[in-house]
């Protein structure tokens, strides 16, 4: 752990008054302390371009009255530095006047271990394993034209003061380790990328050689892809394998069960709770306690415990994911989705693991069921507008599907659809519930976090295919 | 107070002694300082104030034609000393890299030029609060619209970059930043839209109520869309999109995919990538410009370059590194483009909406759609039905396709470039794409 107080003037007793003196007349609001190591080696084209080395240390300090929150972060942690913080909160809420709420609900478990993964393997062998990443691709086949390699390894350590002195910690390691191939064939070029990772050390994933069936991933999405024909374009059904697709959930309905958007009534959903948002059999949790998994995390970055929430049990709209600041005002509780990209950022509900789980049907019967329409394998990115509800994602490996059968592999193309009325399309559900690789981050004001997304093959029924072809 | 530029070389200075000490052949460090103050506003009255303050170091450290870096926010000698320790001994086992080095003496810039980028004006928060009130004041005074959202941002900065060829050199730069996100709602639908500005100087922001009149304004005019059917159909990107064409062209132009081979721009230099009348030039040197730059982010000097004339290639994006790998001298672009615009076009706003009984206005696309290896292009997006010059109705949930190669060829621009941003573009029209919707 962390000791934030052997490197400065400041002592832990001194943090503990000013906390409590600073948040006595507020609602909520805490000092959030944060030290990360993080590092990124780089292959590419046919060597290493780089490596980089980070350290970050810094705090937020957070006072909330009514619905003003204050904010203020430093990277110098000292007497002075938390003084000052101190004066610019009391200053911006002078006033407003709330009464601070103590009760944080407390756990014991934990999802993930206290490892540092950038130390616990050498430099030399991680160069070692880029290498041979390199060369097994470009041994494999003579269209592969370019090769990039790359690990990414962190801890980060943080501690929680709320008034009164409280405090909570937690160590959080996450790794990715990631490959794309580019390959030219008769003129043609096109890439394929794959990624795994998660919240142990870099060897747990690598074990058995499994760099390998990441490197065949990529070469096989990408050959895939060089055969790929213009995509068609307007209104057809779609299937989706298990697995990363998910992110379609993420999109269309994840972002819109956020709490803030629904305090603010600025999104999609925020009338519908109670109601059916999708078809029967269709349910869909978001999940903080999943071992290991890149969106899992033991303590929110308030404090909050993480639990499963269910947003959408059988098609109705369960519950929202909330932070402590907007639970409080929309009367209810924490569920402990409150998240930051780092201390310069302030805390935001935001998706852990958002998974719909299994129904009964297989995929086989949803690609029969269909005459025309595509059959999407995975996806690069996706975007939403929370308030109008449309959402986009787009294809990075994607078939035609002609009288029941899959046909010819075509080009990326965005797929659009309206978040509340997309899962009322969903006709089947299969019963092959899969968790993607670990390699979501999900993109929100600015701040970055990991993620995770599951879910089994589902057709939809309607959706909107950006294609070329009309 | 962003610290001082004898604070900041005097810890620059520390860093490369260290290195140098220590056994680096050579060395680069960039040292930052960083204050932002920023007011938020919901429904006219204050959400949240927000201060940061802000270190931030990066050093390489070279042994001969190894290299490697780190990064920092803890300044303090004793931190700066263990990490250029771990800098020094990745780089011992880095493998060497052939195209590795400094930039040229020769390249580096001589003479700091005032393009005036620093307004030291304090803007208070009491101040910012005045301004958000009259903004929202402003984007709520009709009664659809039914949430607002804004803030202000004040932001002073300071950096210097120093090399052991003895490069040092640095220099402050400010911002105001002031946006409006509002919602409207009717009947059959609740949209977003948005409006903002960014100046290095205070008084140069447009007026609070100006910008909550237009986010508004953008805002209701997209109530009630419709979706339309599939066809080929002339599109006109609105100029906060079409800026957006002018990004993947400087991505794609950037050495380092040329020389990687990841573009579809590779080996284009002196052949036609875009319609003939196009021109497009990247600027370091404007006055008070939000992308200006007295040198790139390795200190090389960067003059004025025409990228695109009369739709040639002419320029790629060159740093160091790459430059070396593709035998060409570096042009200050290590960092990207500066203020990037295409030239005005010679027809009217008017006119390009009139140039087809039938267009297509976006002015929002959402995903991400670009693809940079093979040139196509598929994203979601908002706009407007176009007939006869005139805006007929909102349309949202549909796609707009096709190929960079052709879109870029087929590129007609309006005369109402601004320079608004570090990348501006006047309306444009693209012929040939494909939509998607029922």
């Amino acid at each position: 752990m962390s000791n934030f107080f052997n490197k400065s003037d400041l002592t832990r007793q001194d943090a503990d008054k000013l906390v409590s003196e600073t948040l006595n007349n507020c609602d909520d609001g805490e000092l959030y302390l944060e030290e990360s190591k993080s590092e990124s080696i780089l292959l590419d084209d046919n060597k290493i371009k780089s490596s980089n080395y980070s350290s970050d240390l810094g705090f937020g300090f957070r006072a909330i009255s009514n619905e003003v929150v204050a904010y203020s972060y430093s990277n110098e942690i000292s007497k002075d530095s938390l003084k000052n913080s101190s004066e610019n909160l009391k200053s911006t809420l002078k006033s407003i006047k709330g009464t601070y709420n103590h009760e944080i609900p407390k756990s014991n478990k934990k999802f993930y271990k206290d490892v540092n993964p950038i130390e616990q393997k050498t430099l030399d062998s991680k160069l070692e394993v880029l290498n041979k990443v390199n060369e097994f691709l470009r041994k494999k086949d003579e269209s592969v034209k370019q090769v990039t390699a790359s690990f990414a390894g962190e801890q980060k350590s943080i501690e929680i003061i709320r008034s009164g002195g409280e405090s909570l910690t937690d160590i959080r390691p996450l790794i990715r380790f990631n490959v794309s191939v580019m390959l030219e064939k008769n003129g043609r070029k096109e890439t394929g990328v794959y990624g795994i990772g998660g919240r142990q050390s870099y060897d747990d994933y690598l074990k058995n050689d499994n760099w390998k069936n990441v490197c065949e991933e990529a070469f096989r999405i990408a050959s895939v892809n060089l055969e790929s024909k213009p995509a068609p374009a307007g209104e057809m059904k779609v299937v989706l394998g298990p697995g990363w697709p998910a992110i379609l959930i993420h999109e269309a309905i994840g972002h819109g069960l956020e709490g803030d958007f629904n305090r603010k009534k600025t999104s999609a959903f925020h009338n519908l709770m109670g109601e059916k948002v999708a078809s029967e059999g269709v349910t869909i949790v978001d999940d903080g306690t999943i071992d290991n998994r890149r969106g899992s995390l033991t303590i929110d970055d308030e404090g909050t415990p993480t639990e499963r929430t269910v947003l959408i049990e059988n098609g109705i709209l369960k519950n929202f994911m909330q932070d402590r600041h907007n639970a409080r005002l929309m009367n209810t509780r924490s569920t402990g989705s409150g998240r930051r990209e780092n201390y310069r950022h302030i805390v935001l509900p935001r998706m852990r693991n958002t998974m719909m789980l299994s129904g009964n049907q297989t995929q086989d019967e949803m690609i029969k069921s269909v005459d025309k329409g595509i059959f999407a394998v995975s996806f690069g990115g996706g975007q939403v507008d929370i308030t109008s509800g449309k959402f986009v994602f787009n294809c990075t490996e994607a078939y035609e599907i002609n009288n029941g059968q899959i046909g010819s592999p075509i080009k990326g193309a965005t797929l659009i659809g309206d978040g509340p009325s997309i899962l009322k399309e969903v006709s089947m559900v299969g019963n092959d519930m899969m968790l993607d690789p670990g390699i979501g981050t999900c993109g929100k004001a600015g701040q970055g976090v990991p993620v995770g997304v599951a879910q089994p093959s589902i057709l939809i029924d309607k959706m909107t295919v950006g294609g070329t072809k009309l | 107070m962003v610290k001082d530029q004898e604070f900041l070389k005097l810890k620059a200075s520390y860093c490369l002694d260290l290195a140098k000490k220590m056994g680096a052949t050579d060395a680069s460090v960039t040292v930052g300082h960083s204050i932002s103050e920023t007011v938020n506003f919901r429904n006219k009255s204050l959400e949240a104030s927000d201060r940061s303050d802000g270190l931030a170091l990066s050093i390489e450290t070279y042994l001969g034609k190894r290299r490697s870096s780190i990064s920092s926010s803890n300044l303090l000698d004793e931190n700066i000393k263990t990490l250029i320790e771990k800098c020094f001994e990745t780089t011992k086992i880095t493998p060497e890299d052939e195209f590795n080095s400094l930039p040229d003496k020769n390249l580096l810039a001589k003479q700091i030029s005032n393009l005036n980028l620093y307004d030291e004006t304090r803007f208070e928060n009491d101040k910012k609060i005045k301004y958000l009130k009259d903004l929202e004041e402003a984007a709520s005074s009709d009664n659809q619209i039914i949430n607002t959202e804004s803030s202000f941002t004040e932001n002073k900065s300071n950096f210097i970059l120093a090399n052991s060829d003895g490069f040092c050199d640095g220099y402050k730069t400010s911002s105001f930043t002031t946006s409006c996100v509002t919602v409207a709602k009717d009947e059959n639908s609740m949209e977003r839209d948005y409006e903002f500005s960014s100046k290095r100087h205070l008084s140069d922001i447009k007026q609070a109520s100006d910008l909550g009149n237009k986010a508004a304004e953008q805002t209701i005019r997209k109530l009630s869309p419709n979706k339309i059917g599939s066809d080929k159909i002339s599109i006109i990107f609105d100029k906060r999109i079409s800026k957006g064409m002018l990004s993947v062209f400087a991505s794609a132009i950037s050495a380092s995919a040329i020389a990687r081979g990841t573009s579809f721009l590779k080996d284009k230099i002196d052949q036609q990538v875009f319609a003939n009348s196009i021109n497009v030039i990247d600027k370091p040197d404007r006055i008070k410009g939000m992308g200006s730059q007295n040198f790139d982010s390795e200190g090389v000097n960067s003059n004025t370059l025409r990228l695109i004339e009369n739709g040639i290639l002419k320029n790629y994006l060159v740093d160091t590194y790459n430059g070396k790998k593709l035998n060409l001298q570096s042009n200050g672009r290590s960092g990207g483009t500066t203020n990037l615009y295409f030239e005005n076009g010679n027809i009217s706003y008017e006119d390009l909406l009139k140039k087809n009984s039938k267009s297509l206005y976006i002015t929002e696309t959402i995903g991400h759609g670009s693809n940079l290896v093979t040139g196509d292009y598929s994203v979601g997006a908002t706009g407007f039905l176009v007939e006869d010059g005139e805006f007929k109705y909102p349309v949202n949930e549909i796609t707009i396709a096709g190929n960079f190669k052709d879109m870029f060829k087929n590129i007609t621009l309006a005369n109402d470039l601004e320079f608004e941003y570090s990348v501006n573009s006047p309306t444009m029209m693209i012929e040939g794409m494909t939509v998607a919707g029922k």
